[in-house]
């Protein structure tokens, strides 16, 4: 552990110039600051699965008691923009990791234009989300008031239910197909939430980067961020074959 | 031979501390913007008192209206807001934070001889959240309550009350991630902090139990966080996951629920055994016996803390298997608690014991934990479980393990550290009769309680049958003797800020390394790095250290 | 139990009621359950008496008066086992014990009678089978082992009886049981222990135990003129049940004769017992539960049928004990009239049957 090699200087660091300006005065040198950061981001992250936990527990739960119904209301989601969305955010992962990479190695331009790339993958990612979430919209799969059971009583009157060759669901089956959708929506919708907080502070670091914070030696923030960001993909990751690729093997 | 430990510097002489973390800088925004963490536990300190007594009305409220069997003193329905208020401040705002956030955040990284927490400004974040939650509670209470009950029992809060459901979820959320950032900071600052020779087995037992304490507050408190979030989308929108007619399960809520608040339980009296070792050990001059016994119980509750959850559910349609399996657990979960139990008890074994507040609090906290606990095992039986739950058996338990428990803990580490937190002394006798009237106060209140509870009377009800009316009476009367055992405190602990006696460095001669320095501190805590070179609760040290002092005036001179 | 004299046991029974520490004893289970809560009161007050006296002597030996200089001690390996082991020992002793008698409050006796409870905010629907309904009470015959099969309609609520030392959760969407077996007439508490709004404290009854006598006595002056089987079989026809579920050759669903208690394969090659929850399960969720060798057809009575009417299509079913049975419910249905949910007026069925016939409806 850093903190027991630590030398005992006995001596309160009041020479400003004998430490960089981004060190904190609790912290006795850098690299305790840069590990204790560190260590507190996987812990946040910790909390973070934890919370989607919760949400991957009932899911799990009910696909298990309402397979059939869960089944034909995954058949509602497209698989090429879902796959599309899980490559841009791999890209936007990688391009991220470079980012780091590029702070690291003191690469200023480097770095800002793996973040303006990853803010852009980012960007396309929650794009996609939105369309398919408006097709939900407009098809009155919106969990709650409105919620229709037609795409699934009458299969043939759905574009998607008719191309993955689903039979109509009796009446009680189809009522369950709401519950999919409320985990869908929650689900996707806390890890869009997610991003969301992730894209801007991305824009931050953007400007920062710019001026050149991150590229004199303190990457702490770019390292943590990039952390963060990848715990948002291996979290989509799993959201992605759980509700899109259910029934195909 | 003198009876007492306080060795306070000559009075008429002695002054505070010119420079000190009080005196450093004037204004209120040096206080709302500060990222001293000794200050951000006075912060909290002072919020966590205000809430505590409002809490504390509700209770008076409810304690009043069951002096008489019928439902008199106020609606029903108000009556149902009250007893869910005061359960989700005292819980959610009071004994959550109360003494991780106040002498937590005050003396962690002191006793581990680091400057600050890890995180100062996600310290000064955390109170504002617990702030801004406890804010929302209270516009809540004053915008017509809420009336679900603390646990928020779904389909009930869902889709049957008209009340504030939302507005106090969103509260407990924003609560909860003061909470969640407090325990990160804690762990962060352990793992990474500590002064060099401080090796895990020197840490004072406060800072172990609050370590295992931070670890419950990371990982439980998010699937609080996301059963709510649930919660809030099924009363908005109706989305099903609880709702039978929509194929949902009300029971998933209770799962979610619980696997939090069980840990929950943990949070809030894990920080306070952390007290109670270090506050035994100082007043009765001995090492804490069985250190790493307690240690690892420490750990042990937190971990056991996260496989009982459903020992809240035994009778609510879990399986047999399950409810088997959640009783055994919750019996290994028992038996930690109960060995730090009798390691305090053998600390006082050839020691030398005085009788200060603190430890007088102390006291008062082992007899009464130990009933509260014990009657945890009549709960996690899961035979006789079925007779006690959903009563005031229930009741009594837990106020007895929280507020014999927990708060007599808080009241004993607020005492033991009000003179290095302030420079000056509390008035010694008014303390002790304070402690006295609270410990008989708390007994007549929440014993009758038990009895009730196996009568049958159950919880939550603003009107009872005319036989249970003497043991409310009973109740209702230690109430205000209790009353009367927490205000005194209040009033004397003021006082005490401006006419109490210069503490000096290190009024009790304890061996932490927060009495090594002026009182009240720096704010950088020390003026060289300390050097861990001893063992936990290593009273030659003191001593030999003290010698050494000796000779050096003596040289001086 | 048995290991105590009963004499003292009486003694300490009554002189604990009479004080009113405990609720009176008027079941089978609540001595069982008294005995371990004696147990660990036992324990729990030798445990205390322990930790007091241990402090107290501590206080007084080692003051600082009387002990100026304190001991440093480490600890005791041998100690830290010894209380580790023995309340751990304890503990497993009263997890074990308390297990037992979990299990036996859960588990019905085969021979017990069964009574539906259907809890509302805020009071409790009692419906005996004969057709008796009571609302917050509950009558009972003393001696014989009766089992509550409980819902909610709306939100948790919990059906304690204290004296009984039984309670459980009524919870909407599925049933929960319990049972009892009274041994004292009287008039016992009923409370709700859930937490359920408003009217919580006010769903509150009386447990009437009566004995056999009185019972009977009881039941005949009580019952609404039908049983629970007779409506039962009124819904089967309104709801066009006997459409499918008839003995015709070429019938679209299983006949449900003696249906119950039987163990079924389903088309999804699961094997299920017949009991209430299935039941349930097969008239709300019936994709689900389809019999092997049928089509999945059957249509979900989910918001056309009360809680009250699954209990008393249940009740039907339940008694469903030959072909000869459902052809009676068959031709009620072909008389009746053209508009739905119209029932046969209750004197055009037989209310016994013919001495030589089989499958009496029960009352």
């Amino acid at each position: 552990m850093s903190d027991n090699s630590a030398i005992a200087d006995g001596v309160l660091e009041n020479a400003h110039d004998e430490h960089p300006a981004h060190l904190r005065h609790h912290f006795h040198d850098v690299e305790q600051q840069a590990d204790a950061s560190n260590f507190a981001m996987w812990l946040f992250l910790l909390t973070e699965v934890m919370f989607f936990g919760g949400l991957f527990t009932a899911y799990l739960i009910y696909r298990n008691w309402y397979y059939p119904a869960f089944v034909s209301a995954s058949h509602q989601l497209s698989i090429p923009l879902g796959g599309f969305n899980t490559l841009l955010l791999i890209t936007s992962s990688f391009t991220m990791a470079m980012g780091v990479w590029c702070a690291e190695t003191r690469r200023k331009s480097g770095l800002v234009l793996c973040l303006i790339l990853t803010f852009i993958l980012g960007l396309g990612f929650l794009g996609i989300k939105s369309i398919e979430y408006s097709e939900k919209i407009e098809k009155h799969h919106v969990p709650g008031f409105h919620y229709s059971l037609n795409s699934f009583l009458d299969p043939d009157s759905d574009a998607a239910a008719k191309a993955a060759g689903d039979k109509p669901l009796p009446l009680d089956v189809a009522r369950h197909t709401e519950l999919y959708f409320s985990l869908y929506f929650a689900m996707t919708g806390m890890h869009a939430l997610h991003m969301i907080i992730g894209i801007g502070i991305l824009g931050f670091m953007i400007f920062r980067a710019s001026a050149g914070a991150y590229t004199g030696g303190h990457i702490t923030f770019v390292e943590n961020f990039g952390l963060y960001w990848h715990f948002v993909d291996i979290i989509w990751i799993f959201l992605f074959p759980l509700l899109y690729l259910i029934s195909r093997h | 031979m003198s009876d007492t430990i306080v060795s306070l510097p000559d009075q008429s002489t002695a002054r505070i501390p010119k420079m000190n973390y009080l005196s450093k800088e004037n204004g209120l925004l040096s206080w709302l913007l500060t990222g001293d963490h000794k200050r951000i536990g006075i912060l909290y300190l002072i919020s966590i008192t205000f809430f505590f007594f409002i809490g504390g009305a509700l209770a008076g409220l409810i304690r009043l209206e069951l002096l008489t069997p019928q439902s008199d003193l106020m609606a029903t329905d108000t009556y149902n807001k009250v007893f869910t208020m005061h359960g989700v401040v005292m819980i959610f705002l009071f004994l959550v934070p109360s003494v991780p956030a106040t002498l937590g955040n005050f003396f962690l990284p002191m006793m581990i001889g680091a400057k600050d927490l890890a995180l100062p400004k996600v310290n000064l974040l955390s109170w504002y959240l617990y702030m801004i939650g406890g804010i929302l509670v209270l516009v809540t209470m004053i915008t017509g309550g809420v009336d679900t009950g603390w646990t928020f029992t779904t389909p009930l809060s869902t889709h049957y009350v008209n009340t504030n459901v939302l507005s106090t979820g969103l509260a407990v959320f924003i609560a909860g991630f003061s909470s969640i950032f407090t325990g990160l900071n804690f762990i962060v600052t352990i793992h990474k902090m500590r002064a060099p020779g401080m090796t895990w087995f020197r840490l004072p037992l406060f800072v172990w139990a609050h370590y295992a304490a931070s670890i419950l507050m990371v990982l439980g408190t998010p699937v609080l966080a996301i059963a709510i979030v649930l919660l809030a989308l099924e009363r908005t929108i109706g989305i099903g996951v609880f709702d039978p007619a929509k194929g949902g399960d009300p029971l998933l809520f209770q799962h979610l629920f619980w696997f939090y608040s069980h840990p929950a339980v943990y949070i809030m009296i894990l920080p306070g055994m952390g007290v109670i070792s270090d506050v035994i050990s100082t007043f009765s001059r001995k090492r804490v016996f069985g250190y790493t016994a307690v240690a690892f119980s420490s750990v042990a509750i937190a971990v056991f803390g996260f496989f009982v959850w459903a020992h809240h559910m035994f009778i609510m349609g879990v399986s047999n298997y399950a409810v088997l399996v959640f009783s055994l657990l919750t019996m290994l979960v028992a038996v930690p608690s109960a060995i730090k139990i009798f390691n305090w008890t053998f600390t006082l074994y050839k020691g030398s014991i005085t009788f200060e507040t603190p430890m007088l609090y102390a006291f008062g906290f082992m007899g009464l934990f130990t009933i509260g606990g014990l009657t945890g095992v009549f709960l996690g039986t899961s035979g006789t479980d079925i007779h006690l739950t959903e009563t005031y058996f229930i009741v009594a338990h837990f106020h007895f393990v929280m507020v014999g428990g927990m708060l007599m803990a808080f009241l004993s580490g607020i005492h033991f550290w009000w003179p290095k937190m302030t420079g000056r002394m509390y008035p010694e006798k008014i303390s002790q009769l304070a402690a006295v009237v609270t410990f008989i106060g708390f007994n007549f209140t929440f014993f009758p309680q038990f009895i009730l509870g196996t009568l049958g009377m159950p919880r939550r009800y603003a009107s009872y049958p005319a036989e249970f009316q003497i043991l409310n009476v009973f109740s209702t009367a230690g109430a205000t003797i209790l009353g009367v055992g927490y205000l005194l405190p209040v009033l004397y602990l003021t006082w005490s800020l401006k006419y109490g006696a210069i503490a000096g460095d290190n009024p009790w001669q304890a061996t932490g390394l927060e009495w090594q320095t002026q009182s009240p501190p720096l704010t950088e805590n020390f003026v060289e790095m300390p050097i861990m070179d001893h063992e936990a609760y290593d009273y030659e040290w003191l001593e030999r250290k003290n010698l050494e002092k000796q000779k050096e005036v003596a040289s001086v001179g | 139990m048995d290991h105590i004299s009963p004499a003292i046991w009486q003694f300490l029974v009554k002189w604990m009621t009479n004080f009113a520490l405990f609720p009176p004893e008027a079941s089978t289970i609540a001595p069982q359950m008294d005995a371990l809560l004696f147990f660990m009161v036992l324990v729990s007050l030798i445990g205390l008496t322990i930790v007091v006296l241990l402090i107290t002597a501590f206080s007084i030996l080692y003051s600082k008066r009387r002990h100026p200089v304190a001991a440093q001690i480490e600890g005791s390996t041998l100690l830290e086992a010894t209380w580790t082991i023995i309340p751990l020992g304890l503990f497993l002793v009263m997890f074990v014990w308390g297990a037992l008698i979990y299990f036996r409050v859960f588990t019905p006796p085969a021979n017990a009678m069964n009574i539906y409870v259907v809890g509302k905010q805020w009071m409790w629907k009692a419906e005996h089978p004969g057709g008796q309904h009571e609302i917050n009470a509950l009558h009972v015959p003393a001696g014989r082992a009766v089992q509550l099969t409980m819902i909610s309609q709306d939100v948790f609520h919990s059906f304690s009886i204290p004296a009984f030392r039984v309670k459980r959760e009524a919870i909407p969407g599925r049933y929960t049981t319990v049972w009892f077996q009274a041994t004292t007439p009287g008039t016992y508490h009923l409370f709700c222990t859930q937490y359920c709004g408003t009217a919580h404290s006010a769903m509150v009854g009386d447990i009437v135990v009566l004995t056999p006598e009185d019972y009977r006595k009881w039941l005949a002056e009580s019952t609404s003129g039908a049983s629970l089987a007779q409506n039962g079989e009124r819904l089967f026809a309104s709801l066009s049940c006997a459409a499918c579920h008839n003995t015709r050759p070429d019938a679209r669903g299983p006949s449900l004769a003696n249906v119950y208690g039987a163990k079924l394969a389903l088309t999804s090659g699961q094997s299920v017992t017949v009991d209430d929850a299935y039941l349930r399960e097969a008239i709300l969720n019936p994709s689900e539960h389809i019999t092997q060798g049928y089509a999945p057809i059957m249509p979900t009575y989910q918001g056309q049928i009360s809680e009250e009417g699954i209990i008393a299509l249940i009740e039907y079913i339940k008694n469903l004990n030959s072909d000869y049975r459902i052809q009676q419910t068959t031709n009620t249905t072909d008389m009746l009239p053209e508009s739905v949910g119209k029932a046969a007026p209750a004197g055009q069925k037989p209310a016994v049957q013919a001495p030589a016939a089989q499958g009496t409806v029960k009352q």
